[in-house]
């Protein structure tokens, strides 16, 4: 589980998140969802240390993660799978190097149990015959699923995903988040995904926390979010043809 | 007030990139990877200006030197001088602040806009020390060797300019280069080349390193790791002549 309590963070006059506070449980897929330039990204790199806090504290597992020095962190961080908007996958490995990479920074495995490992992860994201490309030649969908493979080759207990299906089509979208779905169950992960994406929000959303202006204005699961009363949260759920459509039928069915 | 700003953060910024590395036998095997991109794969270019710089010195001297009073090994001697002492290290530690600092500001420059460096660190791994710390290491290695390479080129270079122009005769030359040689100039130059080899890389290591932005950011730390690595090696150069050789 990983809790942040009253976050606030600002940069120079801008305060960007003001005293947010969110829980993300473990074994469940939790969404931080709002318009663009609301502070979602703010808080996943808030949660994941990669910006500091002007206020207000992260928990992992009871851990004060906020407090520690970076070498204090590094324990909790082997412990994070984390996938970039981008995928992030480094530019002069091949595919087989990336997923490998934090294992041969991490552990003593011999090159042999690294590389079933990775065959292992790649096959997980249903990804074959690819180990020896390089970043430069994947689709955007496949560096995705090669980033989610890099992220779980250490076992992690918590998986953070940046907008993981922005600019893919539909159908891999879907396929990405059945993927992150799946295995947030198998792995037991607490996982937190931000994303805009309202058919992520239907599909994955165990747990949703809505941002606006930097606060946090709705908090629900995906079986409530269409039958909000909050005039914010329904000009976001209800903003496309499609979203627009599932109104009236909520209201005939009660 | 900024260059202030920049200076403290260039520092702790090196301060970070000489912590204690998380796997040594991977940092070594990056050393050579590093030795490789940055000083092998630079070996063509060195080569190419050394020579043609030591024939322009040759001939230049050759031309100045017009007078019988002046015995022509002259000749060898002072162009074995220049290039000993300020040619072959100041000068191509400039191209190389230009070819190297372009490619290592680039480098981590990009790897900051497309999250690659977040990604190292939320492994748990130090970003600074894992990408900038092998390629100092690597530079201030193998920059004297290109170093050395550059001196004896380009004082071949000179004599084959004597041979193809005819300007002067071959054996004085040669009794030039040998003339009144002190190896103390040797170890001036090297002292030299490790440490501009060392603000090559730190330098244009930290305008990559805090890119903001995309593409265009990038292109713009590139260049200012160039322009701020020639202007530091500049003036270390008068520092370092004034310490070595007053």
């Amino acid at each position: 589980m990983i809790e942040g309590k009253n976050i606030s963070k600002s940069f120079g006059d801008r305060l960007v998140l003001e005293d947010v506070s969110v829980s993300m449980e473990k074994g469940q897929t939790n969404l931080i969802i709002g318009q663009s330039g609301m502070g979602k990204t703010v808080l996943l790199k808030c949660l994941v240390g990669l910006l500091e806090v002007d206020h207000g504290q992260v928990f992992y597992d009871d851990r004060e993660f906020s407090k520690m020095s970076f070498n204090e962190m590094k324990e909790i961080r082997q412990e994070i799978g984390m996938l970039f908007q981008g995928g992030a996958l480094f530019d002069s490995l091949t595919v087989e190097e990336n997923v490998m990479f934090p294992l041969t920074m991490f552990t003593k495995q011999t090159p042999q149990e690294k590389l079933d490992r990775a065959n292992f992860c790649l096959s997980r994201v249903n990804l074959q015959n690819v180990n020896k490309l390089f970043p430069s030649e994947l689709s955007g969908g496949m560096k995705k699923r090669v980033a989610i493979a890099r992220a779980i080759s250490m076992n992690p207990r918590y998986l953070f995903c940046d907008e993981p299906n922005s600019g893919l089509d539909p159908q891999t979208a879907h396929l990405i988040d059945e993927l992150i779905k799946e295995i947030t169950i198998e792995y037991n992960m607490t996982t937190v995904v931000v994303t805009h994406d309202m058919n992520s929000v239907l599909e994955i959303g165990e747990k949703i926390y809505f941002l606006y202006q930097g606060k946090l204005w709705w908090e629900g699961t995906k079986h409530n979010i269409l039958h909000t009363d909050n005039a914010e949260l329904q000009a976001f759920v209800f903003t496309s043809e499609l979203t627009k459509r599932l109104r009236p039928v909520k209201g005939v069915g009660g | 007030m900024k260059f202030l700003f920049h200076f403290g953060r260039y520092l702790s910024l090196l301060r970070l990139a000489f912590q204690r590395p998380e796997k040594q036998s991977i940092y070594f095997r990056q050393i050579m990877v590093e030795m490789e991109k940055l000083g092998l794969a630079s070996v063509g270019i060195v080569a190419i200006i050394s020579v043609f710089m030591g024939a322009v010195l040759a001939i230049q001297m050759a031309f100045n030197i017009d007078t019988p009073l002046i015995p022509s090994y002259t000749i060898g001697f002072v162009t074995r001088q220049s290039v000993e002492l300020e040619f072959a290290p100041t000068i191509i530690s400039l191209i190389l602040a230009g070819k190297v600092g372009s490619r290592i500001a680039s480098e981590i420059g990009t790897m900051r806009v497309t999250e690659q460096i977040d990604a190292l660190e939320i492994m748990g791994i130090n970003p600074a020390t894992f990408l900038i710390l092998p390629k100092i290491v690597a530079s201030m290695i193998i920059n004297p060797f290109l170093i050395m390479m550059s001196m004896l080129l380009a004082v071949g270079g000179g004599w084959l300019a004597g041979i193809f122009t005819g300007l002067f005769p071959s054996a004085e030359y040669i009794y030039g280069i040998q003339s009144f040689f002190h190896l103390y100039d040797i170890f001036y130059a090297i002292v030299k080349t490790i440490v501009f080899a060392f603000i090559i890389a730190s330098v244009s290591a930290y305008n990559g390193y805090y890119t903001k932005g995309g593409a265009l950011e990038v292109g713009e730390a590139s260049t200012n790791g160039v322009v701020y690595s020639s202007i530091a090696i500049i003036f270390m150069n008068l520092i370092l002549t004034q310490l070595l050789l007053a």
